[in-house]
């Protein structure tokens, strides 16, 4: 009360002698104003900078449009760009590249973030220090990452190729990460992983701190092993983190783009062309602006759909 | 209550061994993992040669020609012509000449990261405001259709940024903010705002309301108790929010390289196109990258309190 500005003063004495609902009218702005005054910047840029270009993508999915050609008659065509989208070969090897894509990086990022997380929960000395450090890798630039690991993975002079070569024995050159079929699809995984691991092993953190006391020295008490306090107290109550974090790496990967367009750029062929690097060639090289917007509808349609099912998924194990 | 949670697990302590054993794994894992960044680092100080030597060189003799090449631009001279040049004036001017090459200018990599300091910080600090009203909106007070509101707001994020370039690119052509560094800051803004909204309403839900009851009846209105209460409570989320936000704005390539040309060009898109003569001058790369990563390592380091106790906080839920 001693800090209220002056100016608020009378009306503060004026605002006490009232009921309490009323009183807050009388001092400023009622809490209905407030919450548009706070919610409504956010919408509007969303709806100017996410929604409305989602809008015209939509639209221009049902038209033959191409943007190097600005000055062309647009046609409606339909539903054909979707028909050519969903029969092509192309999309669905490049679903499948995605998909390889997703599922290692995920499953290696979530048993290598939580394990790491699990470990700096132990709180040995200087842990903090540590944290910081493996933080750093997912601090650097996407681009920069895939552009300099394009350098490490080379044969001959590669860092890569001669550590593995070091500890194995198999000659440095007789292996190309980025220009083998077999290889490339393992090397966009590899440096996924080492960048985004740092941020599951965060958020899995955040979970394991989480978990109140009590609960282990309960465990403790009834003489629980530590492997069984694992099964039955660490390991579920940390799951809607685990999960979350599975969330975020999804969305994010599904829309792979700088990392492994620095590093591949899809190829050996196509065998790392994840959606996002197909959607770039028919935009960007073959100016199928129709085709393309339709192909980008089909992948957010995917990512949203999945990540509704998720989401619903993740509440329920919240809520258990 | 922090801190008490903090502290919570020294309670059932591991055992000394365990720790022990914990901390080797860590240490072996993150001494791994920096490898690579330990190689750019090299790298920027090596001589065109030694970047790539096999077997590729540890040790090796500094030199400047990294950084030099990626701060200047340079031409091919004859020998006759640098022989009647008067002396040269520095470092990068020597290096140069010792390859018959003249320093004719100063290159693009310093306007790119000063977009780049511009934009990453101009729409971290828009995410954080928009992101902290309105995650306090959504947590105290009744809005229509929240649930599908948040969820509206976190599925913005997951389109693929190639898929809404053209629409944007025509927007933004027609209203004037193509190649801006505003439209820019709005962009990242409007992609981070989702993140910020999400992080940042879980801390806010963290908060008793019981303070902001109080500072009412204190006499406060609602906005004053906002920034006088809620916000200094919510300082850590803020902190950490802002480090997510800042660590993407910064690093974003591909609206970059989609969408701007040369005013607005932040560092990404520009740093793996450093070429030298006969390909990619690696030590010039690694140089860039190495100067791209510091403003944001300096400013995780010391904010870093904040990023592990914040983390926590927003995690302390029932």
């Amino acid at each position: 009360m001693m800090n209220a500005p002056d100016p608020h003063v009378l009306l503060d004495k004026a605002a006490r002698a009232t009921p309490e609902p009323l009183a807050r009218r009388v001092r400023g702005l009622s809490d209905r104003a407030i919450a548009w005054l706070f919610i409504a910047p956010t919408i509007v840029l969303l709806l100017a900078i996410n929604i409305f270009p989602l809008i015209w993508t939509i639209w221009l999915s049902f038209t033959n449009y191409r943007a190097n050609r600005p000055n062309a008659v647009v046609a409606n065509v339909g539903i054909d760009n979707y028909v050519s989208v969903l029969t092509d070969p192309d999309v669905w090897a490049a679903m499948q590249a995605t998909a390889h894509f997703l599922f290692w990086t995920i499953l290696l990022q979530t048993a290598l973030g939580f394990a790491l997380a699990y470990l700096i929960d132990r709180r040995f000395r200087g842990y903090g220090f540590w944290t910081t450090v493996i933080l750093i890798p997912m601090m650097l630039s996407p681009a920069v990452v895939g552009n300099f690991w394009a350098f490490l993975y080379q044969p001959q002079i590669g860092l890569f190729n001669y550590v593995v070569s070091f500890f194995t024995g198999i000659p440095p050159s007789s292996f190309e990460m980025i220009g083998s079929v077999r290889l490339a699809p393992w090397a966009i995984v590899i440096v996924d992983t080492w960048m985004w691991t740092p941020y599951v092993m965060l958020i899995c953190l955040a979970g394991l701190r989480s978990i109140p006391a009590y609960i282990y020295e309960a465990a403790e008490v009834d003489r629980a092993s530590r492997w069984r306090q694992f099964w039955s107290i660490t390991l579920p109550m940390a799951l809607p983190f685990i999960m979350l974090a599975v969330l975020f790496r999804g969305i994010e990967n599904f829309k792979m783009f700088d990392m492994v367009n620095l590093l591949t750029s899809g190829g050996p062929g196509s065998t790392t062309e994840v959606a996002s690097i197909t959607l770039k060639r028919e935009a960007f090289e073959k100016w199928r602006t129709g085709y393309s917007s339709a192909f980008a509808v089909v992948l957010f349609v995917t990512v949203f759909g999945l990540a509704n099912i998720y989401v619903k998924a993740l509440n329920r194990v919240k809520n258990r | 209550m922090m801190t008490a949670s903090s502290q919570a697990h020294s309670v059932v302590a591991p055992s000394p061994l365990a720790q022990r054993i914990a901390g080797a794994i860590v240490v072996a894992y993150a001494l791994i993992t920096m490898v690579p960044l330990a190689w750019i680092f090299l790298t920027g100080f090596k001589s065109g040669p030694d970047s790539i030597a096999y077997p590729p060189k540890v040790l090796f003799t500094p030199s400047a020609e990294g950084y030099c090449n990626l701060f200047t631009t340079r031409s091919r001279q004859t020998p006759e012509y640098i022989a009647q040049l008067p002396p040269s004036s520095g470092v990068c001017d020597t290096l140069a000449r010792a390859t018959n090459m003249v320093v004719v200018g100063s290159s693009n990599y310093l306007p790119r990261f000063v977009n780049s300091l511009i934009i990453a910080f101009g729409s971290t600090a828009l995410s954080v405001i928009l992101g902290v009203t309105a995650a306090y909106a959504f947590s105290r007070f009744r809005i229509p259709a929240k649930d599908d509101l948040l969820f509206f707001i976190l599925s913005t994020r997951m389109m693929p940024p190639i898929a809404v370039a053209i629409p944007i690119y025509l927007m933004y052509r027609d209203v004037g903010l193509s190649d801006t560094r505003l439209g820019m800051i709005l962009l990242y803004t409007a992609v981070n705002v989702s993140l910020a909204v999400w992080l940042l309403k879980g801390f806010i839900d963290e908060i008793p309301r019981e303070y902001e009851e109080a500072a009412l009846v204190d006499g406060y209105t609602r906005l004053q108790a906002f920034f006088k209460v809620v916000l200094p409570q919510a300082t850590t989320g803020i902190v950490a929010t802002a480090i997510f936000c800042l660590i993407f704005a910064w690093n974003e390539y591909a609206f970059a390289v989609l969408l701007t040309s040369g005013e607005a060009q932040t560092a990404p898109p520009f740093i793996p196109i450093i070429i030298g003569e006969g390909g990619q001058d690696w030590p010039a790369v690694a140089a860039g990258s190495t100067v791209f990563l510091v403003p944001i390592l300096v400013f995780t380091v010391l904010l870093r309190k904040h990023l592990l106790r914040g983390i926590t906080f927003g995690a302390l839920r029932k």
